[in-house]
């Protein structure tokens, strides 16, 4: 049998291209099973308003029209929408988050109405002709305006519009009582828009005879959304199928469970029809959550020869108008344990303020929390570094952890799993010719050019998680990974998953897995997610967790599939378990070279069931739901060359170069790929995205017109390298990079440019760094 | 080519023929039916992508008579007696069109939702200039957005096609 | 995303066309290549009743060098000036503005006319024809009509083009022996509207002196404009790096824009300063290299 053993490591070209690179991928928007008709909401342009009255009179004259619904509708059949992450300790307020505005709207975009028309283009015709009568309130959209006094209040539940108060870490006086220095900063991580090229859709079709609720969505995590949508329809989850099939990217925003897909499965029931919702685009801008959106005072003490000894942090987090779905938990657990990032800190205390404005509501986008916590560490050590007149490598190679330290548990309480962040560093110093470019930078400078050089040295927390953690933390689910291996009859593989990649290529990787363990051809080895009948309960894609979580489940499966195996084996070749050998996909006994069968025998063995050994069940098949030990840690160094433009402020990365280290490497290939695609989506924070609302509430970047997302053009090249420090804890020693690059690369870009900026005293400009936001800081306006 | 020298009548819709990949259609549609509910909807042909309203994302781009245009932009009737090249129609008997197996070979798509799009851009980029330049690469792309790969191996793809289609493999 | 209905005619003459628009009138609009009105329809920002596709008339494509002109016909495709070697070469002013507009897709369809008729302030094609002597050919109900550039737009999105005439044509005076032009333009990203543009085209005498310049502006008005004050400074001048700069000072203060989203009026002041700069040096030493 002549195949390639090594399947781990491998640059394996992706399983899933052809169907996409041939146009035939089953994205919801392309489907419309027979007799689809087609939802649209009515949303309300104004961000706080009281609902006064809604008049469908002209609308249910339009030929074509099926049905204008509201709250009062659909009351008693549709439920408030819950939060899955009420942080504890936090005194956490959860006021209803209505699928239909009732009485008050409370953000631009929220949905009034919806109506249902034979077409998509009658449905808008109709939308159009609703009228709605709204009566203004005061509004607030700014987090510290919100909690000043004689701001407009949003919920009676949450006085002085605060959601939560949470904090971690303990005094941390005695320690800057110690400083020499202490460096302050104000930080603006601004509001972003995800911005996945799909845009959101749902389709709900209701069996009256099996009283099945069936709902094709955009969604990341299928399981989740049939618990959410059991919760919020009242119907029992063993009666909801839900299926994500191909997903057009989601970086967060299609982990919720939105109102509109319980609205449209509502109407789905109501209507014997099956409904079809798909998002434009200026309705994904408003309707899709939102990220980010942090206002941070920041302190850090340190020792004059630079050893950083403590941070303090102050967060304001905006959290929009309703907690959706996963949101107390990222400007909390998932951003203030990381404050330390790579360094030896002694001391931490991170305090978070959740608050309420008349704004999309805000949740996971793509880093969820550590984008917020890495660009803030950065940032501080390149201000201490410029205080003490240090360069900023020194610095940091001064604080970090050391490699020989780890397990290691840092100030916050976590334990990070394993680092090398020297190694990175001087990885990617090496690759840039560090020493060359300060030389350079030093006659640019003479010569009157801006040249910056920006690094960040990063840690991130991914691969959420284990379950007593998060569920200690308030999140409503264990964050286990699960999966299903099968082997068939003629011995081909099914590898049902609980994760839904949509993009990352897990059904190239997890095949990869399994290769590696049964020895069978990645070619032979299919990969099944998204559907909640066909896979085991799963919690989805996002935080990094479906290499090392979901992964490591398969793994386990696998080894189980061929622990049992082996068991099959030995009796069917006589010999004692011990004596059985597994190499490239073959059982063979020691010493005894002409006894062998292969797995495929065994499928077979194991299907015909009529000579197993006692105790073993027939068919090859395992399932694990694995629940990791920790989180994991993957980490790296990411330099950024820039050009300043003196009379524009225009920057030009002239280049970037990322090391990263997320331990074993399933595939390189789409390792590199996630951090491509991440970089330039932290770059896309640095140079030009920002969700802007004007006094009155309304966003003005409600298109890609003004939102501006990069294209080709203002993507610089991405050079990447890595180092291997596998996970001690992780089955495969993996860790995740789906995030990594974003995480990192926001504050290299900034350190780069305010490097650039130095001859001219800039110490920080807040993203994202416009043209004129360099220009002002380089003339001094 | 159907002739419209007068105007449609009440209900809106008017006769158009076009060519897809190919095959020729004959169809009675709205007249405010866009090219790409044409494609998507009349023909079923749902490989071609709408990911934006505004005329930015390029997921809808198609060939019109051998130029990549955006099929959300332009109406169906003004699209008759035309010869439309949508992603389906690259590859031929079952084989990767180059342009297509580049990508397979430089991961150069991920969720692939833009893919179609850009793949098509990326064709006419090369029937026009047959050895690009990274630059002109990024230029003869930049109607195309992509927010998974960040555009490093759709750029290693469509060099590594341009190599392919002028022989050098 | 849909537009609201509407009635489609596709005339196969120019006459023919301009008798629709007469007898639909104000309910009408003519569809060039729809890279402005069809985005507008899909937001229910403009419903036609009537859509008169020009797609299909004959002869109004060219772009040639004819006796005195090189002619423009409205429908030329924005892609056309960049791939065309001889625009290029005499009028890179234009062949730059075709690398900086919209995208390739966009500049596959999208036309000179129907953009110059939309009359969007910070369009590019405005402030390029600004920057020469350039005239705008309209046929109405009336016959044959020539307009002045400089009298052409009136106000944002408002042309001199009356009621049931359409663009045919734009007319620039043939390239001399020492012309130059170029054109540079600020935005945010591709794609985008320019924050600022600036389009010069001059002309240096044997000496090397400037002895015609135009400069037009875009993004700092209500409507494109012309750096007269600028060029008045520069007529006659040596074209040198001092007086060069002179005039993009003036041109700065020439301009009017108006803080939004793409930057406050003091940002983009300096940069018209900036870019009109850029665009004298390099018009200039396109018009030096000609003449050599």
């Amino acid at each position: 049998m002549a195949q390639a053993m090594k399947a781990m490591g491998e640059r394996i070209l992706r399983k899933e291209d052809d169907r996409f690179l041939m146009g035939r991928g089953s994205y919801v928007a392309d489907m419309t099973p027979p007799g689809t008709v087609y939802a649209k909401f009515v949303r309300s342009p104004y961000a706080h308003a009281r609902l006064v009255r809604i008049d469908a009179t002209k609308a249910l004259a339009v030929p074509g029209v099926i049905g204008v619904f509201t709250a009062m509708d659909f009351k008693g059949e549709v439920g408030n929408v819950p939060t899955a992450w009420a942080v504890t300790n936090a005194d956490i307020k959860t006021p209803p988050y209505p699928a239909l505005a009732k009485d008050v709207v409370r953000y631009a975009g929220e949905a009034v109405a919806v109506v249902v028309a034979e077409s998509q283009a009658v449905a808008e015709d109709v939308r159009d002709l609703v009228e709605v009568a709204y009566d203004p309130l005061p509004v607030v959209v700014d987090q510290e305006a919100a909690i000043r006094a004689g701001a407009p209040q949003l919920h009676a539940e949450a006085p002085t519009n605060v959601a939560f108060q949470w904090n971690i870490g303990g005094d941390v006086e005695p320690i800057f009582n110690q400083a020499d220095v202490v460096v302050r900063q104000r930080f603006v991580n601004q509001r972003l828009q995800p911005s996945a090229m799909e845009p959101r859709a749902a389709i709900a079709e209701y069996n009256a005879g099996s009283k099945e609720l069936k709902v094709h969505v955009t969604s990341q995590n299928p399981h989740i959304h049939r618990l959410l949508l059991s919760l919020i329809l009242g119907i029992p989850e063993q009666r909801i199928h839900v299926i994500a099939p191909d997903v057009g990217g989601g970086f967060g925003s299609k982990i919720p469970c939105y109102p509109w897909e319980a609205i449209v499965s509502a109407l789905a029931m109501r209507l014997g029809r099956p409904v079809k919702w798909v998002e434009d685009r200026s309705e994904n801008m408003v309707a899709t959550t939102h990220g980010r959106d942090h206002v941070q005072y920041v302190e850090l003490a340190a020792k004059k020869d630079g050893t950083i000894l403590g941070i303090k942090v102050k967060a304001l987090a905006n959290m929009g108008a309703y907690l959706s779905t996963a949101a107390p938990g990222v400007p909390t657990i998932l951003f203030g344990f990381m404050v330390g990032g790579c360094y030896a800190i002694k001391a931490g205390r991170v305090e978070v303020t959740g608050i309420f404005t008349n704004t999309t509501p805000v949740d996971a986008y793509r880093g969820a929390g550590r984008p917020e916590a890495l660009f803030i560490v950065e940032r501080m050590v390149d201000l201490l570094a410029r205080k003490l007149d240090m360069d900023p490598v020194e610095l940091r190679r001064k604080n970090f952890i050391p490699a020989d330290k780890f397990p290691y548990q840092i100030a916050m309480g976590l334990t990070y799993d394993s680092g090398n962040y020297q190694g990175t560093l001087d990885k990617a110093l090496k690759i840039v010719d560090y020493a060359k470019l300060r030389e350079e930078q030093a006659r640019a400078r003479k010569e009157g050019r801006l040249m910056g050089i920006g690094l960040s040295t990063y840690v991130e927390i991914c691969g959420l998680g284990p379950s007593a953690v998060v569920v200690s933390t308030g999140f409503a689910g264990g964050l286990w990974g699960s999966s299903t291996v099968r082997l068939s009859p003629t011995g081909k593989v099914t590898v049902y998953t609980g994760a839904h990649p949509h993009g990352q290529g897990e059904e190239t990787t997890f095949a990869q897995i399994v290769a590696q363990e049964l020895g069978i051809p990645v070619d032979d080895i299919d990969v099944v997610h998204g559907d909640t009948k066909s896979t085991p309960m799963g919690m989805g894609t996002y935080g990094s967790r479906t290499t090392p979580v979901e992964g490591g489940s398969v793994a386990l499966s696998a080894r189980k599939v061929r622990d049992k195996a082996r068991k099959i084996a030995a009796h069917l070749l006589e010999a004692r378990e011990e004596d059985v050998e597994f190499k490239d996909g073959t059982f063979s006994v020691k010493g005894t070279p002409e006894a062998k069968k292969t797995i495929k025998d065994i499928a077979w063995a194991a299907y015909l069931a009529d000579k197993m050994p006692p105790g073993v069940e027939p068919i090859l098949d395992a399932t694990t739901f694995y629940d990791p030990e920790n989180f994991v840690f993957p980490f790296g160094a990411h330099v950024c060359v820039v050009d300043v433009d003196k009379e524009t402020g225009e920057v030009h990365v002239r280049r970037y170069v990322a090391v990263d280290d997320c331990g074993t490497q399933i595939n390189p290939m789409i390792v590199e790929g996630q951090v491509h695609g991440g970089v330039v989506q932290g770059l896309g924070q640095a140079m030009m995205e920002a969700a802007v609302y004007d006094e009155n509430g309304s966003l003005l970047t409600s298109n890609f017109l003004e939102y501006l997302i990069p294209s080709s053009m203002e993507a610089p090249n991405i050079e990447t390298d890595s180092t291997v420090t596998p996970s001690p804890h992780n089955p495969i020693g993996v860790k995740g990079i789906g995030e990594t690059g974003t995480i990192a690369s926001s504050e290299a870009y900034v350190n780069a440019v305010v490097d650039a900026l130095a001859p001219f005293g800039v110490e920080h400009i807040d993203m994202p760094l416009t043209p004129e936001k360099v220009w002002r800081a380089i003339h001094g306006k | 080519m159907t002739s419209h020298t007068k105007a449609a009548p009440a209900d809106g819709r008017v006769r158009v023929a076009l060519t897809v990949n190919g095959a020729r259609h004959e169809r009675s549609v709205e007249t405010r039916t866009l090219l790409v509910d044409f494609i998507r909807d009349e023909l079923r042909l749902t490989g071609t992508h709408v990911g934006c309203d505004t005329s930015h994302c390029g997921a809808c781009t198609v060939l019109l008579d051998g130029r990549s245009v955006k099929s959300c932009t332009m109406f169906a009737v003004q699209a008759d007696g035309a010869s439309i090249t949508t992603i389906e129609g690259l590859a031929q008997h079952g084989r990767l069109h180059p342009v297509q197996q580049a990508f397979k070979e430089n991961h150069g798509l991920q969720c692939g939702f833009c893919t179609p799009g850009v793949v098509l851009a990326a064709t006419e980029l090369l029937q026009m200039t047959k050895a690009p330049t990274e630059a002109e690469i990024r230029a003869g792309i930049s109607g195309n957005l992509c927010r998974c790969t960040g555009y490093v191996n759709i750029v290693r793809s469509v060099a590594a096609a341009a190599e392919m289609m002028s022989g050098g493999r | 995303m849909y537009p609201h209905s509407f009635d489609y005619v596709r005339p196969e003459s120019l006459d023919r066309a301009v008798g629709l628009l007469r007898e639909h009138g104000e309910r009408a609009k003519v569809l060039a290549g729809g890279q402005s009105l069809i985005p507008l329809m899909k937001l229910r920002l403009a419903s036609p009743a009537v859509l008169i596709d020009l797609g299909r008339i004959p002869g109004l494509s060219m772009l040639k060098e004819d006796g005195e002109f090189l002619r423009i016909g409205a429908m030329t495709r924005h892609r056309d000036f960049e791939q065309t070697a001889m625009v290029r070469d005499r009028y890179p002013l234009l062949a730059d503005v075709a690398r900086v507009l919209g995208d390739p897709q966009v500049r596959n369809l999208g036309t000179i006319g129907g953009s110059i008729a939309h009359a969007d302030p910070a369009g590019d094609w405005g402030a390029a024809l600004l920057a020469f002597d350039a005239k705008v050919l309209a046929r109405g109900p009336s016959g044959e009509r020539t307009i002045p550039i400089d009298e052409f737009f009136k106000d944002t999105f408002t042309t001199a083009l009356k009621a049931g005439e359409i663009l045919t044509e734009v007319r620039l005076p043939k390239a001399g022996a020492h012309a130059g032009g170029a054109y540079t333009k600020l935005k945010r990203k591709t794609g985008d509207f320019a924050t600022v543009a600036a389009a010069a085209q001059v002309e240096l005498d044997g000496g090397g002196k400037v002895m015609k310049v135009r400069i037009g502006l875009a993004a700092v008005g209500t409507t494109p404009i012309r750096a007269k004050r600028a060029e008045d400074h520069l007529k006659g001048k040596p074209a040198d790096e001092a007086h060069l700069a002179a005039a993009a000072k003036l041109a700065a203060q020439e301009a009017r824009p108006t803080s939004d989203l793409r930057g406050t009026a003091e940002y983009k002041r300096a940069m018209v300063e900036v870019f009109t700069r850029r665009a004298l040096e390099r018009a200039v030493e396109r018009a030096r290299g000609r003449g050599a």
